[in-house]
């Protein structure tokens, strides 16, 4: 994919991304008002897209296939979760805790799974995520086994907004902490370490020979994706107060893709789409027959692979581009 | 001493059984580059197939193996056509993965549909069901059964390979298909033929080694990282490689299993992530450049 959103003028930094923490201002505010009984659901929505837009760190921006991430995630969401029973319950000590045990966890599996490209690097995510899925169940003195981590009741925000029933705090606190990740990340990204990583993904050969070594920048890359996850995994772990084995899954690793690449890899605009989009058809269906869900998933990532597969953010942003050249024309 | 005896045969027989699934996948990632994820789904169709006929049209056992080869590849058919094409060779990693993906959900949930989402037993006949004296020991018949056709098809599939004239255009296909299609070799009857040979190989063993495997609502989900880690580790492409990988992770999976019961697959993919280290192109298989 070719850098085609690198901003020409940079006199005003701070108007982009003020506007995009407006945008997901404005959504969550959307949430908040119309859905006050879906809260809990919106909450796990943020949780996850924080594991979506990690993902689209190391496939969308690094090339990188991967079916193992959930690993990142789950170690997050343990370790904030572990924390939070052995006494540490202050929430933002606990995404602290998280990021920490996510930039971890990332950085051991981007240095044994960017050393390789296609298959061994394909199962060697694989292998990872399984690896890390046996040990929770195994570890059941410390994860709670296949019970699941429970009792985990982090103390009030800042010591002022209890967590209460309805997931009123643990949205406002999920969609807090998004704004910033996300705003940061859309610095990271148009860095010049996020615009080599583009460069490596889209010639490596070519990255090589001007002189940039690939392989510790592709394991940064994944300690920062581990960090987004680590957070993404305690946050959920402090809103929903439990942590499964779900969340290590292998099967939470390949929804997440079919997300990212629903909305658009590449983008981190994308990644929040096809999130909320998959998620909220997820809930809705979801009530039906497990079996006629997956039929109607299977058939929609078929499409899209088929018919659209750079994402539906892709038709979105070259509309984008047309209008804004014909205003510049004119 | 009978530990051992009784783990070697469980150990040989689960590995028969990965060996016969996989070797199609394999020789299609070998040939063609796609990483299908779906192959599992194919052999599941043919379980649910196999079942079926066993139990509520009555025929013999080597019948329902027939419907159940010829069944799944009829199934493949419209998938080759409309989908499998567009991914051969070219295709990048992710996209053959998602597309894979989405036909494995897919055909989990046509089938369900169809068949019931229920554990699909697939009765053995009077012959295979009881223990086979062997001079020294007693063996589960089947277990003998899955192994004898486990060697069946490594040796129908070496002489395919080697000794036909097929064969000989598979592996210049397999090796250079650029060079291939311009000596004249119709690529893409070839491809097309492999395809129906790995999907009917793996409804084959879907069926064969039910007892091991059963067939079940998610056997395409469950199995599907093991058939991949099996052609990753051998090799794509290469016979000696799938059949050595099989039996070296079906001895792991069934050693861990009998020794370490509460470790679950912990060992197996622990030795999985120091071969594929180790060998990343597997035990026996090529660098494809």
């Amino acid at each position: 994919m070719a850098v085609t959103h690198v901003p020409h003028k940079r006199n005003l930094p701070f108007v982009q991304d003020a506007a995009g923490a407006l945008a997901i201002l404005a959504l969550g505010a959307v949430g908040y008002f119309l859905y006050p009984d879906d809260l809990a659901f919106l909450t796990r929505l943020i949780g996850i897209a924080f594991l979506v837009l990690s993902l689209d760190l190391v496939t969308g921006y690094c090339g990188v296939a991967t079916l193992g991430h959930a690993a990142q995630f789950g170690v997050g969401a343990y370790a904030a979760g572990i924390a939070c029973v052995r006494g540490v319950t202050d929430p933002v000590a606990l995404l602290v805790v998280g990021l920490f045990a996510g930039t971890v966890m990332g950085l051991i599996s981007g240095a044994l799974i960017t050393r390789f490209r296609g298959l061994p690097q394909l199962v060697l995510s694989i292998a990872i995520g399984q690896l890390v899925a046996g040990l929770a169940n195994k570890l059941s003195w410390l994860t709670g086994g296949s019970d699941g981590l429970s009792g985990i009741e982090p103390s009030k925000v800042f010591g002022i907004y209890g967590f209460d029933m309805y997931s009123r705090t643990a949205f406002l606190f999920s969609l807090g902490v998004l704004v910033i990740t996300f705003i940061v990340l859309k610095r990271f990204v148009r860095s010049p370490f996020g615009l080599m990583c583009r460069g490596i993904k889209d010639d490596d050969l070519r990255a090589r020979m001007i002189g940039v070594s690939i392989y510790p920048r592709l394991v940064a890359m994944y300690g920062v994706a581990g960090a987004v996850a680590g957070i993404g995994g305690a946050l959920t772990a402090i809103s929903t107060g439990v942590v499964g084995l779900d969340s290590v899954s292998f099967e939470r690793s390949a929804e997440v893709l079919v997300m990212l690449v629903l909305g658009g890899a590449g983008h981190l605009w994308g990644a929040l789409a096809g999130t909320v989009i998959f998620m909220i058809f997820e809930h809705i269906v979801a009530a039906a027959n497990p079996f006629h869900w997956m039929t109607l998933v299977g058939l929609l990532l078929i499409l899209i692979v088929v018919f659209a597969p750079r994402g539906l953010i892709e038709p979105v942003l070259s509309f984008w581009t047309k209008f804004r050249r014909k205003g510049e024309a004119a | 001493m009978r530990t051992i005896f009784s783990i070697m045969t469980d150990a040989v027989a689960y590995g028969m059984v990965l060996f016969i699934i996989s070797i199609g996948l394999s020789i299609m990632m070998g040939l063609m580059r796609v990483v299908n994820l779906a192959h599992g789904a194919f052999a599941m169709i043919g379980g649910y197939l196999a079942s079926y006929a066993l139990r509520d049209l009555g025929v013999h056992y080597g019948v329902a193996i027939l419907i159940a080869v010829v069944g799944a590849i009829v199934a493949s058919i419209p998938f080759e056509l409309l989908l499998y094409r567009r991914i051969y060779r070219k295709a990048d990693p992710l996209i053959q993965v998602l597309m894979t993906i989405g036909i494995t959900f897919f055909i989990i949930g046509i089938v369900n549909f169809i068949f019931g989402p229920s554990l699909k037993p697939i009765p053995l006949p009077q012959t295979l069901s009881g223990p086979l004296d062997i001079g020294f020991r007693m063996l589960p018949t089947h277990r003998v059964f899955v192994i004898v056709c486990g060697l069946v098809v490594a040796l129908a599939l070496w002489l395919l390979i080697e000794k036909t004239e097929f064969g000989i255009k598979l592996r210049a296909s397999v090796d250079h298909s650029g060079m291939a299609d311009a000596l004249g070799i119709r690529t893409e009857i070839i491809y097309a033929a492999t395809f129906a040979l790995a999907i009917g190989l793996g409804a084959f063993g879907g069926v064969v080694g039910a007892e091991i495997l059963p067939i079940e609502p998610f056997y395409a989900l469950r199995y599907m990282v093991t058939f991949l880690v099996v052609v990753s580790v051998g090799g794509a492409g290469s016979i000696l490689g799938a059949l050595s990988a099989s039996l070296l992770l079906g001895l792991a999976d069934t050693t861990g299993k009998y020794l370490a019961p509460e470790f679950g697959d912990f060992f197996f993919y622990l030795s999985v992530i120091v071969i594929v280290f180790l060998f990343p192109h597997g035990l026996f298989g090529k660098a494809h450049t």
